[in-house]
């Protein structure tokens, strides 16, 4: 058949299917090999809470955006170019995300008459019930084809029926020009220790999903999308927002010299930092499994005031649990880091879903007043420098620090240029030095006078021994419940905190250094703000990492604007935050809380109204 | 080592427990068990912390001139843990009361007690919560009238003996407050054993509980209604050391020597490393009136340590690792270059 190959300058394909089709591995696979070859990336795994939800349903669908490009890519994209649907939920569910040129793959066997009841189709034309039949429908009964493909693989029933993956990632392949050659190598080094017998049937499987796909007459063009060529030179890898926030911590205990401890308890979406770290004990890390999140942060603390870099990892609900313990740090003012892998709320509320909304939570949940640095990452690959940069932090200002990521940065990946570890600081904690003089004491809470950090006595210094705990004490260590020195401890943390913003980079502003409207995000909006802004003339745009305290231009920056566009996946807590600080400055907000990340069209939406 | 005496771990703090608690006497054990364990550990004072949690007792890191970690409520254990695990050498003692450890900490304790992590944990059981000014707590009595339950608990207590042999836990011993030779000797053997070391302190809380363990405590029935256990030695109690523990079916029995024709011989023999826990477990369960209450070493059973565990294992993949450093770990992997 004679084919066109049109060149794209980008693309987005959605994967959907039942939670246990396999499409989070197909679309990894589709991302990991669109990175090596050298695209821009950027990917969205959006998937229910339940393991396996019924079957056919729509709230057991699982689906896991890809999007591509010939130059960087800092979304996932709003809607999609190549939907995937495994069953007729998979399309209900995703039908909403395609664009008006876009393609529809659907497994037809799954089409029948149980599956579309289940799906709730009340007609027998699923694509015009949804408002989709204009679209280009590729109806290919990909579990025949597979069966038929494997039918002399010696595999059971079962065992073909899970390859129905493969066989549409093939044809995926297929429509985007993609060689097939990395999912071999991937195929090959996943099985050839313990399965090697299924290497060869998902090599053919995936390889008859590419040639079908080319033999039938249902797919007008094929598509290519060239390398990236706006790339910065260097070695790049794919990588999570959870794994690059497990190596910076490891980063960070290397350019300290301190091991790493790690004590969590596991939850969604962060457990898979506990998991990357549990990997890298050769790297001086110790893990914990703790038996539950106060445990988790409080072997940490243990750890912390024993001499090591100190992390503890959750989302959410459990920062509520960890708050007392966070509190306890903050008096006993010892380093630990603190990551919050935000998921949508309260209480377990959507737990598989992203959101900002632990913001508050972050800058005030604890008893008392107790101030922590709150740092924010703002894409998977920026996880790592938040992470090195939180414990660099910690450890050098003696406290505890408040590291926000989130579902949507924790679960998505994105190339990364590999850093060199000589790039990054030397990180430095204030250890006491030299023996105390002859019945002089050691005076925990005597502070530098110019950082307000208190000095580092771990056990085992010999002279130092001294004790430290949540009651409040004076600066010789001792407790005191005197009105004044409460009031001047009170006053000397919050001041400690903030002076940490001497040693932070000053917020950068994109486009117009001043003028009439300047966009404001923190945290994984990053992406989506930067794509908005680029559509709009003459917007300024500054993203937060520094939450507590804020870089110290953020005043001279805002008010350089005649207005402030704040926008967050939550009702308004940093457009609050930043209201507080900087009453003069006229803020306006753009928020969502469904549970998804930003449409760009949303903010540029936003962005149009306040223009 | 031999350098240091009681007094050197005491602190310059004023103590300050009401006069006549319990806790006084379980500090100065400690304070008198730390310079032996010091010399046979082979630690100076520097090496040995001591963390607890929130109440009475937990008060007793103040007092002691080491270093300490006066935590929350219940989260004692957990701290420890942490503690031991990042720094195996350091001697990690802990302080905590019957409402911080089997209550709001109970979760922390009774994994601790799973994974056999080697600390210390000295459970000051007053049976009443003192800070707080007097509820009862999970070791308070049946029917115990306190401030929240004016008119009697309706809920049974935990025996922490029970608790602790019942999960296997490695070390568990009991004394009363005042008895600070046997308490000394239950320090130092806790310092020896590898592992979670539970020492229960039954100890008096003269303004809220006061007498909570007079009917065992009082010298005049003390010797009758106490049996201090040890190892390998025959369970023999008494004013007259003349009563005897024997094993009547799958039951314990209280006999005495030279009636029915009973000699020392058939007298039981304290078997604290026994790794089967059942007789530990009833000796642990035994109450008047009609048995004593079992003082000393219980049970003291080796076996693996979590702290050791994990260094171990940070050892051995160490050792077989092909990645040594971060700039290794960041190109392990699939990685491509863009030129």
């Amino acid at each position: 058949m004679q084919n066109k190959v049109i060149d794209v300058k980008d693309v987005v394909i959605r994967f959907a299917g039942d939670s246990g089709d396999g499409m989070q591995l197909t679309g990894s696979l589709f991302a990991d090999m669109s990175a090596i070859y050298g695209n821009g990336l950027s990917t969205f795994p959006d998937y229910p809470a339940e393991i396996r939800a019924p079957h056919g349903t729509v709230s057991g669908v699982s689906g896991f955006q890809v999007h591509i490009g010939d130059g960087s890519v800092n979304t996932p994209g709003d809607f999609c170019d190549l939907l995937v649907a495994m069953n007729p939920a998979a399309l209900k569910a995703n039908a909403k995300w395609c664009k008006p040129t876009a393609m529809i793959l659907v497994d037809d066997d799954a089409f029948d008459e149980a599956g579309m009841k289940k799906a709730g189709f009340t007609t027998e034309n699923p694509f015009e019930e949804l408002h989709v039949e204009d679209r280009t429908l590729i109806v290919a009964p990909i579990t025949t084809l597979t069966k038929e493909s494997l039918k002399d693989s010696g595999m059971d029933q079962k065992a073909i029926l899970k390859c129905k993956n493969m066989f549409t990632l093939g044809m995926a392949c297929y429509i985007y020009s993609r060689p097939l050659e990395y999912i071999y190598q991937y195929l090959e080094k996943k099985f050839s220790k313990k399965h090697p017998e299924v290497i060869a049937p998902n090599k053919k499987v995936l390889n008859d999903g590419f040639n079908y796909a080319a033999n039938i007459q249902a797919i007008p063009n094929t598509y290519a999308v060239a390398k990236a060529a706006d790339l910065p030179k260097g070695t790049y890898r794919n990588i999570t927002g959870n794994q690059a926030t497990a190596w910076g911590l490891i980063a960070a205990s290397e350019k300290s010299g301190l091991p790493l401890f790690c004590g969590s308890y596991p939850i969604t979406p962060a457990t898979a930092i506990l998991e990357e770290l549990a990997l890298h004990k050769n790297l001086n890390v110790r893990t914990m499994q703790a038996e539950d999140e106060i445990a988790g942060i409080c072997t940490a603390i243990g750890a912390s005031y024993a001499g090591q870099l100190a992390a503890t990892t959750t989302s959410g609900p459990g920062i509520s649990l960890k708050s007392e313990a966070m509190g306890l740090a903050v008096m006993a003012e010892l380093p630990l880091v603190v990551v919050d892998v935000q998921r949508g709320g309260p209480s377990t509320g959507l737990p598989t879903k992203t959101e900002q909304t632990d913001l508050d939570q972050a800058l005030y949940g604890r008893n008392g007043e107790c101030p922590m640095p709150v740092v924010a990452a703002h894409s998977p690959g920026n996880c790592f420098d938040a992470a090195f940069n939180a414990a660099k932090i910690a450890l050098e200002h003696m406290t505890p620090v408040l590291l926000l990521s989130e579902g949507f940065l924790g679960n998505g990946s994105e190339p990364w240029r590999i850093p060199s570890m000589k790039d990054y600081p030397a990180i430095v904690p204030p250890f006491v030095s030299g023996e105390l003089a002859e019945g002089e004491k050691f005076r925990p809470f005597e502070r530098d006078p110019e950082t307000l950090v208190r000095r580092w006595a771990v056990p085992g210094t010999k002279g130092y021994e001294h004790r430290v705990g949540g009651l409040e004490k004076n600066h010789a260590g001792v407790l005191s419940t005197d009105p004044a020195n409460h009031a001047q401890m009170v006053a000397e943390r919050a001041e400690k905190v903030q002076r940490i913003a001497s040693s932070l980079p000053p917020l950068k502003v994109r486009g117009p250094q001043s003028g009439k409207l300047l966009v404001v995000g923190w945290g994984g909006t990053y992406g989506h703000i930067l794509s908005a802004v680029s559509e709009v003339e003459g917007v300024s745009f500054a993203h937060f990492d520094y939450i507590l305290p804020l870089p110290a231009n953020t005043g001279e920056v805002l008010s350089s604007f005649e207005k402030v566009l704040v926008c967050e996946l939550n009702s308004g807590q940093f457009a609050r935050y930043l209201r507080g600080l900087f009453p003069g400055v006229d803020i306006r907000q753009c928020n969502k809380v469904q549970g998804q990340p930003f449409l760009v069209t949303e903010i540029v939406e936003a962005i149009q109204k306040e223009m | 080592m031999g350098q240091y005496t009681a007094k050197d771990f005491k602190s310059n703090q004023e103590v300050r427990w009401c006069p006549g608690c319990g806790d006084h006497a379980v500090l100065a054990a400690l304070q008198r068990a730390l310079p032996s364990v010091s010399e046979e550990e082979k630690l100076p004072k520097e090496k040995f912390v001591v963390v607890s949690g929130i109440g009475c007792s937990s008060r007793l890191p103040y007092y002691m001139d080491t270093y300490g970690f006066h935590s929350i409520h219940g989260r004692a254990t957990a701290i420890s843990t942490g503690i031991k695990v990042a720094r195996p050498e350091l001697s990690v003692w802990q302080a905590c009361g019957d409402g911080d450890a089997l209550a709001i900490g109970g979760n922390h304790f009774i994994h601790a007690i799973r994974r056999n992590i080697d600390i210390n944990i000295v459970l000051f059981n007053n049976r009443i919560y003192g800070l707080t000014k007097g509820q009862y707590s999970p070791t308070s009595k049946l029917g115990a009238i306190t401030k929240t339950s004016p008119y009697g608990t309706v809920e049974p207590p935990f025996n922490p003996g029970s608790l602790v042999i019942g999960a296997k836990g490695t070390f568990f011993a009991r004394s009363l407050d005042m008895d600070l030779k046997l308490n000394e000797e239950i320090m130092v053997e806790a310092a020896r054993h590898k592992g979670t070391s539970v020492m229960e302190m039954l100890t008096n809380c003269v303004i809220f509980n006061d007498g909570t363990h007079r009917e065992i405590s009082d010298p005049a029935v003390k010797a009758d209604r106490t049996i201090v256990l040890r190892h390998g030695e025959k369970m023999i109690f008494g004013a007259n050391r003349d009563k005897g523990l024997v094993l009547d079916g799958m039951q314990l029995k209280v006999v005495t020597i030279g009636e029915n024709g009973i000699t020392e011989a058939d007298i039981l023999t304290h078997d604290a490393h026994c790794a089967d826990p059942g007789l530990q477990l009833m000796l642990a369960e035994m109450k008047g009136p009609d048995f004593p209450v079992a003082l000393g070493i219980l049970r003291d059973v080796a076996a693996d340590t979590y702290d050791k565990g994990v260094n171990r294992q940070v050892e051995e993949v160490s050792a077989k690792a092909k990645v040594h450093c971060v700039d290794e770990l960041l190109r392990s992997g699939s990685t491509w270059e863009v030129v």
